[in-house]
């Protein structure tokens, strides 16, 4: 099997691309259906960052179909990065960052999979993740890139890397190579049957990953009409042509946020904190049975959280829009 | 004795001391915690027209006070801003050279300024796995840097197990060398003293102490021979008006308790 993180062949990219169906069709399934997509071993590509837009209810039902050997990448890891390793969906990580977030400390149950050497987490500068994300969006090998050298970071890697002088002006440069995910999975604030998505806010590295992967998984707060998106095409970042399937997940980064819609459940999140630095083993084993495993439906793993933290959270959230 | 300075955190020290390094106009690309109190604080008392950009792709924004956000990444940071952009894009601003300064927190550091946020311990058999870089190493690789820590015997070390966000690497040229032709340490603020790093051999240098703080005590608490300046000065503490800005800011002191 070919690694999923070596830069691959123009022409099976372009093949790739061209036998997917690209019309204008109806794409809408269940979370269910579409986790049923993405394959063992598959790199998949996390939209969002740290505790923003996370496709949580994605994850939610990959961890639930038990699928495995996963290489997950992100811009940067929160505790979906956590429990990823926790369930055994993954045991290899492509990230610039990797804890629940500063606030929190640093996550103890990476520390437990990664420092047993139980997980390998591959630490990329956040740039240079970024520019990975693009290249392969580009439809290119590599990206130049004047970060990253002199440093760990980029010695670690350098089994990936190359090293160039520029051929106009001299200057050193290191040429990251493209990624091509063969996932992308992505939430957004609306779109519609067809895959054209709108995000609201801060985009992250969805856009490049949308377009740089293979197969493009978008769970949505909202899903609306096409009719609306053609009064705001300048809204749509994601065109629906990159996108395989559609879901309706209300809540879906839930503890996390989506922006102006609801903010994070900082309670729920402190208590995730607790419960794993107590014990990450078991805390992270105890976590994903309440949560993950003993909801049957998405709207079970909501009734978890209740109401009260739900309206807490969304109040925070649309305030953005308060002034 | 009589006095009329008032008690300070560690921290609010730390914040006070490094807004004072930033100038009104500037460009500050800024993480989470002290850098964004610092320069938030900078932005209300003497810099309104200083420009914050967090690596979550924010360019402007205006922090609400008690609204702080835990990380770059949130709406909380996208409040009253000028632009959102994307992650890549808002970083290659720093290639491109609009940033006057990037700020940030450091866990481990070296004489050169090389910070380590990504291993302690060998990193092939880590004794404790850090989060890892984030945009430090784009931000110190591209840009004059600011980093504000606590000064202790074990985060201010010799030489750093690892070198996550590169300084002056090993002094001298080398930083230049490895290929990187721009940015490098500015300043190092700590509890006890404000740091700048000599032209020629980019090794660390006191510049001053904290009102109150000593040369041992200094030197007590870093892993090396760090070197004072000929002219070390002593900063003023902090002032009732800087100190009531602060704890405005962060009533909850979610990052200055």
């Amino acid at each position: 099997m070919t690694d999923p993180l070596q830069v691959k062949p123009y022409l099976d990219l372009r093949a790739e691309t061209q036998a997917r169906d690209r019309g204008l069709k109806e794409k809408v399934m269940s979370l269910e259906e579409a986790a049923a997509l993405v394959c063992d071993g598959d790199h998949v590509a996390i939209g969002g960052s740290t505790i923003s837009r996370t496709p949580m209810a994605m994850i939610w039902a990959l961890i639930r179909q038990g699928r495995r050997k996963l290489i997950a990448s992100r811009s940067i890891m929160s505790h979906e990065g956590d429990l990823l390793l926790a369930s055994g969906v993954s045991s290899h990580v492509v990230t610039s960052w990797f804890s629940q977030g500063i606030v929190w400390g640093v996550s103890k149950v990476m520390r437990l999979h990664v420092e047993s050497g139980k997980a390998r987490f591959d630490e990329w500068s956040h740039m240079s993740m970024g520019l990975r994300y693009r290249a392969g969006a580009m439809g290119i090998p590599f990206m130049p890139t004047r970060s990253m050298m002199g440093s760990g970071v980029g010695e670690r890697t350098r089994s990936e890397t190359h090293e160039m002088t520029c051929p106009f002006s001299g200057d050193q440069l290191v040429l990251l190579p493209a990624l091509n995910p063969d996932v992308a999975i992505i939430h957004v604030q609306r779109a519609d049957a067809y895959g054209n998505a709108q995000i609201d806010g801060l985009q992250f590295m969805d856009i490049d990953i949308a377009m740089a992967a293979t197969k493009v998984i978008l769970t949505t707060e909202r899903l609306i009409d096409n009719a609306q998106i053609r009064r705001t095409p300048d809204r749509t970042r994601i065109p629906f042509f990159t996108v395989d399937a559609v879901v309706e997940v209300p809540f879906g980064c839930a503890p996390h946020e989506c922006y102006g819609t609801y903010e994070p459940f900082f309670d729920q999140m402190d208590d995730y904190a607790k419960q794993v630095s107590a014990d990450p083993e078991q805390g992270a084993a105890n976590y994903l049975k309440e949560y993950f495993y003993d909801t049957a439906t998405w709207q079970d793993y909501l009734e978890k959280f209740g109401i009260a933290a739900m309206l807490d959270a969304s109040r925070r959230g649309r305030s953005i829009y308060d002034d | 004795m009589m006095t009329d300075k008032p008690a300070c955190t560690a921290s609010e020290l730390l914040a006070v001391m490094s807004a004072r390094l930033l100038n009104d106009g500037q460009i500050v690309f800024a993480g989470v915690g002290i850098p964004l109190l610092a320069v938030t604080l900078a932005q209300r008392l003497h810099a309104p027209s200083l420009t914050i950009m967090f690596e979550g792709g924010v360019i402007g924004p205006f922090i609400e006070p008690g609204k702080l956000p835990p990380s770059t990444n949130e709406q909380r940071c996208t409040r009253k801003a000028n632009m959102v952009l994307p992650i890549t894009d808002v970083l290659l601003l720093l290639q491109r050279g609009y940033i006057d300064i990037g700020f940030m927190g450091g866990a481990q550091i070296d004489r050169y300024g090389n910070l380590n946020s990504s291993f302690i311990g060998d990193p092939d058999k880590p004794k404790i796995r850090l989060p890892g870089t984030g945009g430090g190493n784009d931000i110190s690789s591209l840009a004059n840097m600011i980093v504000a820590m606590k000064h202790e015997k074990r985060r201010f070390v010799a030489e750093v197990d690892f070198v996550t966000s590169p300084g002056f690497l090993t002094g001298g040229t080398s930083r230049i060398d490895a290929g990187l032709v721009t940015g490098g340490m500015f300043r190092v603020v700590t509890d006890l003293a404000l740091i700048g790093f000599d032209s020629e051999s980019r090794q660390m240098s006191v510049l001053a102490l904290h009102e109150g703080v000593t040369r041992e005590q200094v030197l007590d608490n870093t892993g090396f021979d760090l070197a004072f300046d000929d002219t070390l000065a002593v900063t003023a503490p902090p002032s009732s008006d800087e100190l009531a800005v602060l704890r405005e800011l962060d009533p909850e002191q979610l990052y200055t308790a």
